[in-house]
């Protein structure tokens, strides 16, 4: 479906200057997503970017396609609207994980229960970047940070429990350094219709460098799930289409298994919140007569 | 035997109950009847927020005055002629309202030892001479609907005691010669679904009409005249419904499909609710999972060419203020809808009030002008909706429509409005030309930036939050172009067309009352008052208060005195003063219920 285009990633870099620390893990998610764009086989302008604010929402500045760098947390609730009212366009959200679950968590959880046709990016760094590097809700308990000078005491969120536990119909991870295993996720994404959750393990090297080097250097703890087969040793059997196994899935981590399950989650279908309005709107009785709708009901003439 | 009939020029009529009681059903079906009778009317439907706040108590009482005459009138009255209290904790709230020699009905069923101690009455006020002075009708309303009900099967006690305000609303119905046919049509297409319940709600409302005709108790029967009003085809309309068909009409005249992002909220929900039905007309309606979701989503969908729109109230607006201003910075048509209610916080949630004005003019951070229009009726929340619309797409700017509780739920007849004489609102979408696309090169004129929507090759773009570079749009942090963007966001907003500010002059009157929004009605029928009794004021009603018409200053100058009656402590007041070096003084009360026409009468004539 890409080839008729004939895009390339060049195609898709803005005229923009790229502002990012140099050695952030941004880098490279923008290179895979700018290389996967083709691929869609849409023009840049069916296209749209939206994000809320953090070092990840820098993001749609960047991209040669329409875009909106909006405020802290909302660019679910923007995207909805967008996506609800022009189901023509594919829409993606770029977060990170103080946008998208701590000042915008509402939001996320909302957008993934009704399933709105939005691929939602989220690039956990487990750190506040743009702010100076407070502690943030993926962080890890004890992390010291500017703000929280004797560790915090916070559990942390885990992303993926959170996007299975508010339904969402597809759920998957990547990292930010694997450009295969990223591009496979975002192709699953793309063709996924509903609201899309990924994860991209993001380094900030600095206000929290390393932070994931037990999966981008040590290759040999990623275990990339795959539909209907054995994940690694965990003894669960991988069934995108099972809430239950995709939730048993989420709750491996490296602490608890020596590794770090890649991939795809959960790939469920079910009709889109756009879909669906559009059936409303399309089955609606009446004809749209305004004149009829005004004068309707008990009325009197006075001459 | 016909009861003899006597003719009136105007009555208010309260009734007043129980929340469970049906009385903002009862009012509007009489409103209804009364519309139908050709009299000008206005209604104010006055309730608590509780749902079912417990049985017979005060807080739990529930009132809907209605006005109507054979002549125009602008309030839903001062005062009743008549007070219909169905129990006594509504006789105790209301009771203080009605003048000595007022018309009082009750209902004897309901003051039972246990209701009487409830509204804190230490003796039947019917029996102890307390109610001396005014005209008591003691009916014994209840026992007289479920005895008349007896012989409808499948109906329960508590449903027959249940249908004792169609009783009142016949008896009502008779004892001013109303067109009964509307409610009858009316009860059976209500409880279409339940025969019973529809036959005992007109055996009820039959038997309190014949109650009346036949009753010692009522001596005469009333008319009021048909009023002259303007010839055409009329309706009766509330601010709300009129708020919602606006919005249809902007879209239609537009062109662009209306999107309503919206979060449920006393006084406003009832617009979420009436465009959820109009499917047909291409709205779509999101039920949003807080405020700020729902204009997220909204100017998300202005965004793709849209019409947006988001409704609350006063405590959702707050939440609202950070994306209103995204959508200032951005530069994109969008409308917010404030049904105003008492505060601050959650205040009085379904009593009106004027709060929000400086809220709405300067609730943002930094520098973030928005334009500002106030609906000065039920009907006119039509027209507001309108103009607000074209200027949000003229202009390229969020813009405030301020309405207020009263207005939402109030009624009045309304001219049903002729779509096709309405004025188009053009839409320009940018197209590619073969140049560099530049996001913020501005319309001369209007100094509008093109709106470029996604799906529009060529043009591809991002904007943002962040400061943009004038004509391009790139980020921005240079010092001289922050300056002259912050001139340009404010020069496009105080030059935004509005119309001239209409004076009713008066020859020789050397004070001007000036008001906006929703208090038209009650300040002009206070400033009439004053010119009966040979008083002399002129009156201005104000709709957009930003930008202020251009001829404001001229018409303040032009005047000795200037009286500013709002309800807050002053805040068009200070706008005013600010702006204008004029010495005006205000009127100001927050009571949670709209003025009335003689206190306004009465602050006039104190500056005469």
């Amino acid at each position: 479906m890409s080839t008729e285009l004939k895009l390339t990633a060049k195609d898709f870099k803005s005229d923009q200057e790229v502002r990012w620390c140099p050695g952030c893990g941004d880098y490279a998610i923008l290179a895979a997503v700018q290389s996967f764009m083709p691929e869609l086989g849409l023009e840049h302008e069916k296209i749209v970017f939206i994000s809320g604010i953090g070092c990840a929402a820098r993001f749609p500045y960047y991209m040669k396609t329409y875009g909106m760098h909006s405020i802290h947390g909302r660019a679910p609730a923007i995207a909805t609207g967008l996506a609800v009212s022009r189901p023509d366009l594919s829409v993606w959200v770029v977060s990170g994980d103080g946008d998208a679950l701590s000042i915008g968590g509402n939001h996320l959880i909302h957008a993934l229960r009704r399933n709105v046709n939005i691929k939602i990016l989220m690039l956990n760094n487990q750190i506040y970047g743009l702010t100076k590097g407070q502690y943030s809700p993926t962080s890890e308990q004890g992390k010291v940070t500017g703000s929280t000078p004797m560790g915090s005491v916070d559990y942390p969120f885990n992303p993926l429990s959170l996007a299975l536990g508010a339904d969402a119909t597809f759920v998957a991870r990547a990292l930010d350094t694997d450009k295969p295993g990223l591009t496979e996720v975002l192709r699953r994404a793309a063709k996924h219709t509903g609201a899309a959750f990924v994860e991209i393990f993001q380094n900030c090297n600095i206000y929290n460098d390393n932070a994931f080097d037990f999966v981008r250097d040590e290759k040999e703890n990623r275990l990339y799930l795959k539909h209907g087969e054995a994940a690694g040793e965990t003894g669960i059997t991988h069934d995108e289409t099972d809430l239950a196994t995709a939730f048993a899935l989420s709750r491996v981590t490296y602490d608890t298994h020596g590794v770090v399950p890649l991939g795809v989650f959960r790939d469920v279908q079910r009709d889109s919140y756009d879909e669906l309005i559009a059936a409303q709107l399309a089955n609606a009785k009446g004809d749209g007569d305004l004149q009829a709708l005004v004068g309707a009901g008990d009325t009197w003439s006075i001459s | 035997m016909a009861k003899p009939v006597e003719q009136l020029d105007s009555v208010v009529i309260r009734f007043a109950g129980d929340s469970g009681d049906g009385m903002q059903l009862t009012g509007g079906r009489f409103t209804s009847e009364t519309a139908l009778s050709g009299n000008d009317l206005a209604t104010f439907p006055d309730f608590p927020a509780e749902i079912r706040a417990p049985a017979g108590s005060l807080p739990g009482v529930s009132g809907f005055q209605l006005h109507f005459a054979d002549h125009d009138i602008l309030t839903p009255g001062d005062q009743p002629d008549v007070l219909v209290a169905m129990n006594p904790a509504a006789l105790k709230t209301n009771l203080g309202d009605l003048p000595k020699g007022g018309t009082l009905i009750v209902d004897t069923d309901a003051f039972t030892e246990r209701n009487l101690k409830k509204a804190g009455y230490e003796s039947n006020p019917i029996v102890d001479g307390s109610l001396d002075g005014y005209q008591v009708h003691a009916v014994q309303l209840t026992a007289m609907t479920v005895g008349a009900l007896k012989e409808i099967e499948g109906v329960t006690a508590r449903e027959a005691e249940r249908a004792k305000n169609m009783f009142a609303l016949g008896l009502m119905s008779w004892l001013y010669g109303r067109s009964t046919e509307s409610t009858k049509q009316f009860i059976s297409t209500k409880f279409a679904k339940r025969p019973e319940i529809a036959a005992a709600n007109l055996k009820a409302f039959a038997t309190g009409y014949a109650f009346g005709e036949t009753s010692e108790a009522f001596a005469v029967q009333y008319e009021v005249k048909a009023a002259k009003l303007t010839p055409g085809r009329y309706r009766q309309i509330t601010g709300n419904v009129a708020l919602s068909w606006g919005l249809l009409a902007a879209s239609k005249l537009s062109g662009l499909p209306l999107f309503l992002g919206a979060y449920p909220i006393t006084p406003a929900s009832s617009i979420l609710e009436e465009l959820a039905k109009h499917k047909a007309f291409g709205v779509r309606t999101f039920q949003a999972e807080d405020e700020i979701s729902a204009v997220g989503a909204a100017l998300g969908a202005a965004f793709g060419g849209s019409l947006g729109v988001t409704t609350s109230a006063g405590p959702g607006v707050v939440l609202k203020s950070e994306t209103v201003g995204l959508a200032v910075t951005l530069e994109l048509p969008l409308l917010i809808i404030d049904v105003q209610r008492a505060g601050p916080s959650t205040g009085m949630p379904t009593k009106p009030e004027q709060g929000d004005l400086l809220m709405v003019l300067f609730g943002r951070n930094s520098e973030s002008p928005v334009p500002v229009i106030a609906a000065a009726g039920p009907g006119d929340c039509f027209y507001a909706a309108i103009e607000a619309v074209r200027v949000a797409v003229t202009y390229r700017t969020p813009v405030y429509l301020l309405s207020d509780a009263y207005l939402a739920n109030g009624a009045e007849p309304w001219l049903v409005p002729d779509i096709a004489s309405l004025q188009k609102i053009d839409v320009e979408f940018a197209r590619a030309t073969g140049e560099k696309f530049q996001p913020y090169q501005r319309e001369p004129e209007t100094l509008a930036r093109p709106w470029a929507i996604p799906g529009t090759p060529g043009l591809e773009h991002r904007i943002g939050g962040l400061e943009k570079a004038n004509i391009t749009g790139n980020i921005s942090y240079d010092p001289e172009n922050h300056d002259l963007m912050t001139q340009l966001r404010a020069q496009k907003v105080a030059g935004v067309k509005v119309p001239d500010l209409e004076v009713d002059h008066q020859e020789g009157a050397d004070v001007l009352v000036l008001s906006w929004g929703g208090t038209y009605g009650p300040v002009h029928a206070g400033v009439r008052r004053v010119r009966a009794a040979g008083g002399k004021a002129s009156h201005a009603h104000l709709r957009w208060l930003n930008p202020f018409p251009a001829n404001l200053g001229h018409v303040l100058k032009s005047y000795d005195r200037v009286l500013i009656p709002e309800m807050n402590m002053g805040q068009l007041l200070q706008l005013i003063r600010a702006r204008y070096l004029v010495d005006a003084v205000g009127y100001n009360r927050v009571t949670g219920k709209p003025f009335k026409a003689g206190e306004i009468h009465d602050a006039v004539e104190a500056m005469l």
